[in-house]
């Protein structure tokens, strides 16, 4: 099938058999590995992107779907060669060790940001809720770390986000 | 500094295994066999064959040409032999992935089923007495008069603890990307934890001479030991790029892995141990019962901690390995010590409850002037350090050591304690250096699987040649480069570093270049007994009403020789704490009984510690002076931070609750 998608603010024409999820596009045909694989059944995070802003599993979207959608990958937070500020962050805070779950923490991360909203351990729902470590970390536990960055994970998200 | 290849994680221009691009890759999917143990009558690939971009499939109806020594999990469709549920029996060579996926479901495999056994058991008729357990320990060692020991004891323990089949679940899955050139030359990118042993495996494996294979790895998202040999991705890759004549990717899928890329073994572990009233232990004694399968004898070290740990004038381990039909187990984080010290420190405190002794002060009355087995000096140890200042940090010295009766809420709160240990070994290297584009650069075939070591080779580098780290480029994760041993046993740092050092040291010598070969230093090293010691300390609250263990904070003290970078140290320490917690409370893959295999395999059901259940950990350390280890003074850190996590929470489990539960991981139900 012949679709067009925006991927980081670029047209990019596809003709993609339908089984093909976003995320196997991206990496296989698109180029984009940024993106990482690692479990393909929406369980790890890892392949996570902002769909026009919102955090979205590529492994779990079909690509068929996504005709005009714009869609941002970890290759296009930065700004040229200006990486963004939870990139900065994670680099300074050691927020990873090998790096295959920061694509999509980072990604998962932007999302989050700017969510708002109460989570599962907002004690008061009325306003909005202060971004406390506890905040984020139930707000960045669907994206795993085996490495088990996660304290610095937080620390870095806590520096941007506040 | 931050990390050299930190700028290309954070923007996805690290490139992983399956991510390099190649022009006309086709895509290998891999068919498992559906019973455990038995035959394989026949393989009919017709239907496979005649579907769309399907161009090859590779099964033992044409076995591919391999090898004659190819180790038996690599020799693929070599056997019409089922050795295991999940064990790959054929694959599907086509032009896409779905196309791949889509034809190995249509690839027909008929079965002559022969009843299998899968269930390790403490009295299982087929354990037997290995000739070693990993990598080269002697498999059993006695000291003393256990028994009489055991018999004039003030105090005795008798206590089993088992441990469930882990699964090491990197976050990149196990992939291989084929290419052969023209002269049959093959060049893998691949998931490795070591090149050079890849690269010497795989040529093995195909029957080529090691000048022919080629494996690049330069950026590994985790391995654990998982990567640490080569996988059947590895061939697989190879013999489809082969059948297919194009490059050929293997990606496998987390269901997958759990079948082919290792776990860590169950155990079943007695241990007995007998004590004065004081605490002071007389006899100590460590069985082990453990599995590996029927095509590879791979026996886990168990019981080797135990050997260095105390001071008892008799002190017997013991391994005994049963083959079963289930995948060869191997190398997760800090084999043996991981499961062994998980019942030692149990076990230790149960004996500090028993006899009335406080559990820090317990193990200090234990601690021992020579190595326990062998009464080998120690090159240092500083465990009685690390377990006090752990106490004076932790808060430990106004802890009420009965059990049970703090409630804040609807938690009850407990403190746990346990020492962790882990050997500092360093096996020979190659690495060389040199001046270039007004630069210096260091060439090793090393890993950087997570842990660092780009970055932490930088520095040493460095630092030899006395120089900014900025002026230092350091290339690994390609066979071509100096041969150097895998990133595993926690030996990394030690013998890349003794190499790059040494290298470094013959560049400044020359002026332009230089080279090392540390196979003579490394082998002329004294006979001592060279370990790091670390003291874990955990506060754990237990839901009265569901069993839900939530780890409140953590603290590891580590005495792990000279620190080469402090960030890049305490994510490991943390990062294998927190691995740890997991396999305290929530990991483990249940043995399918009926079928083989597991019963869990992906991370749905397979759980790992997420953010949420991190709470506060925090790692310290001593900066010891050691001249006994290697040129930088470094023990190794990749694994000790696992290594007594499981027994601190258990053992602040049964300070919370007043249950002791010996069988991990400490589910709500054991609570209940």
């Amino acid at each position: 099938m012949e679709i067009t998608l925006q991927v980081n603010g670029v047209r990019r024409p596809v003709d993609v058999d339908p089984r093909v999820s976003l995320l196997d596009l991206l990496r296989e045909r698109l180029g984009l590995t940024g993106s990482k694989k690692g479990c393909d059944h929406g369980q790890c995070g890892a392949c996570t992107v902002l769909i026009d802003g919102r955090r979205v599993l590529a492994c779990l979207a079909l690509a068929v779907a996504q005709e005009g959608a714009e869609i941002t990958t970890v290759e296009g937070l930065a700004s040229g060669e200006r990486l963004h500020p939870l990139q900065a962050a994670f680099i300074e805070h050691d927020a990873f060790q090998c790096g295959y779950c920061t694509p999509g923490q980072l990604c998962s991360a932007v999302g989050m940001l700017a969510e708002g909203g109460p989570s599962a351990v907002t004690e008061e729902l009325a306003g909005e809720p202060e971004l406390t470590a506890e905040e984020i970390r139930e707000r960045m536990s669907g994206n795993l770390c085996r490495c088990g960055a996660y304290p610095n994970i937080v620390t870095a998200i806590a520096e941007v986000g506040a | 500094m931050n990390r050299v290849e930190g700028h290309d994680k954070v923007t996805g221009r690290a490139t992983y295994a399956a991510e390099y691009p190649v022009e006309g890759v086709a895509y290998c999917y891999p068919v498992q066999a559906e019973i455990a143990r038995g035959r394989i009558a026949g393989v009919d690939a017709s239907a496979a064959l005649a579907m769309p971009g399907v161009l090859a499939v590779l099964s033992c109806e044409e076995p591919p040409e391999l090898g004659a020594d190819a180790e038996p999990e690599l020799a693929l469709f070599q056997r019409r032999e089922v050795a295991y549920r999940g064990q790959i029996v054929a694959a599907v060579v086509a032009d896409s992935y779905d196309d791949a996926r889509a034809a190995a479901r249509a690839v027909r495999v008929a079965y002559e089923p022969e009843a299998h056994d899968v269930m390790l058991r403490a009295d299982h008729r087929g354990l037997y007495k290995p000739d070693k357990v990993n990598p080269d320990f002697p498999t059993d060692t006695e000291k003393g008069d256990v028994a009489a020991g055991l018999a004039g004891a003030q105090v005795t323990i008798d206590v089993t603890y088992t441990t469930p089949t882990m699964h090491n679940n990197p976050m990149e899955p196990h992939a291989t990307l084929a290419l052969w050139n023209g002269d049959g030359d093959l060049t893998l990118y691949d998931s490795s934890q070591g090149v050079s042993l890849g690269r010497d495996m795989i040529a093995q494996a195909l029957g080529l001479p090691r000048e022919r294979v080629r494996v690049v790895s330069r950026h590994v998202g985790g391995g654990f030991g998982s990567k640490g040999s080569p996988r059947p991705n590895s061939v697989l890759a190879a013999l489809a790029a082969r059948a297919a004549g194009r490059p050929v990717k293997v990606a496998l899928t987390r269901q997958q892995m759990f079948d082919v890329t290792g776990y860590r073994t169950p155990t079943i572990q007695r241990i007995r141990v007998g004590a004065d009233a004081a605490g002071r232990i007389a006899a100590l004694e460590h069985e082990v019962a453990e599995q590996s399968s029927t095509l590879v004898e791979f026996a886990e070290q168990t019981a080797t901690a135990t050997r260095v740990m105390y001071a008892a004038p008799a002190l017997r381990t013991a391994h005994r390995l049963v083959r079963l039909d289930t995948a060869t187990p191997s190398i997760m984080r800090a084999p043996g010590g991981c499961p062994g010290m998980f019942a030692l420190e149990s076990a230790m405190d149960e004996l500090a409850v028993a006899v009335g002794v406080d559990p820090v002060e317990l193990r200090v009355r234990n601690d021992p002037d020579t190595e326990p087995d062998s009464g080998l000096p120690f090159s240092s140890r500083n465990l009685v350090a690390c377990l006090r200042e752990g106490a004076e940090r932790f808060g430990w010295r106004d802890r009420d050591p009965a059990p049970g009766v703090r409630r804040r809420g609807r938690w009850l709160v407990g403190t746990g304690v346990a020492s962790s240990t882990y050997p500092a070994r360093r096996r020979p290297s190659q690495a060389s250096a040199a001046v270039e584009n007004g630069g210096f650069v260091v060439r090793i075939a090393a890993a950087d699987i997570g842990t660092g070591s780009r970055t932490a080779l930088t520095r040493i580098a460095a630092d030899t040649l006395h120089v900014d780290p900025g002026l230092v480029r350091v290339e690994l994760g390609d066979s071509d480069l100096p041969y150097a041993p895998v990133a595993g046993g926690s030996m990394g740092t030690a013998s890349w570093g003794t190499a790059v050092t040494m290298a470094c040291q013959d560049l400044l010598r020359d002026g332009k270049q230089g080279f090392a070969d540390t196979t003579e230093a490394v082998n002329a090293d004294a006979e001592l007994a060279r370990h790091a010691f670390g003291a874990q300390f955990a506060e754990v609250r237990v839901d009265a009403d569901t069993g839900e263990v939530r780890v409140s904070r953590m603290l590891g003290v580590f005495a792990a020789g000279r620190i080469v970078d402090a960030t890049l140290a305490r994510s490991q320490f943390v990062g294998g704490m927190i691995m740890g917690i997991g396999m305290a409370l929530m990991e483990q893959s249940v043995v399918d009984l009926e079928f083989g295999g597991f019963t869990n395999h992906d991370l749905a059901q397979y759980h790992l510690p997420v953010n949420a259940d991190i709470e506060h950990v925090e790692a310290v350390w001593f900066d010891e002076a050691d001249g006994e280890l290697n040129p930088m003074g470094t023990k190794g850190i990749g694994e000790i931070g696992i290594v007594g996590t499981a027994a601190a929470v258990a053992n602040a489990v049964y300070h919370a609750t007043g249950r002791r539960v010996r069988d991990l991981p400490i589910t709500p139900a054991k609570l209940l």
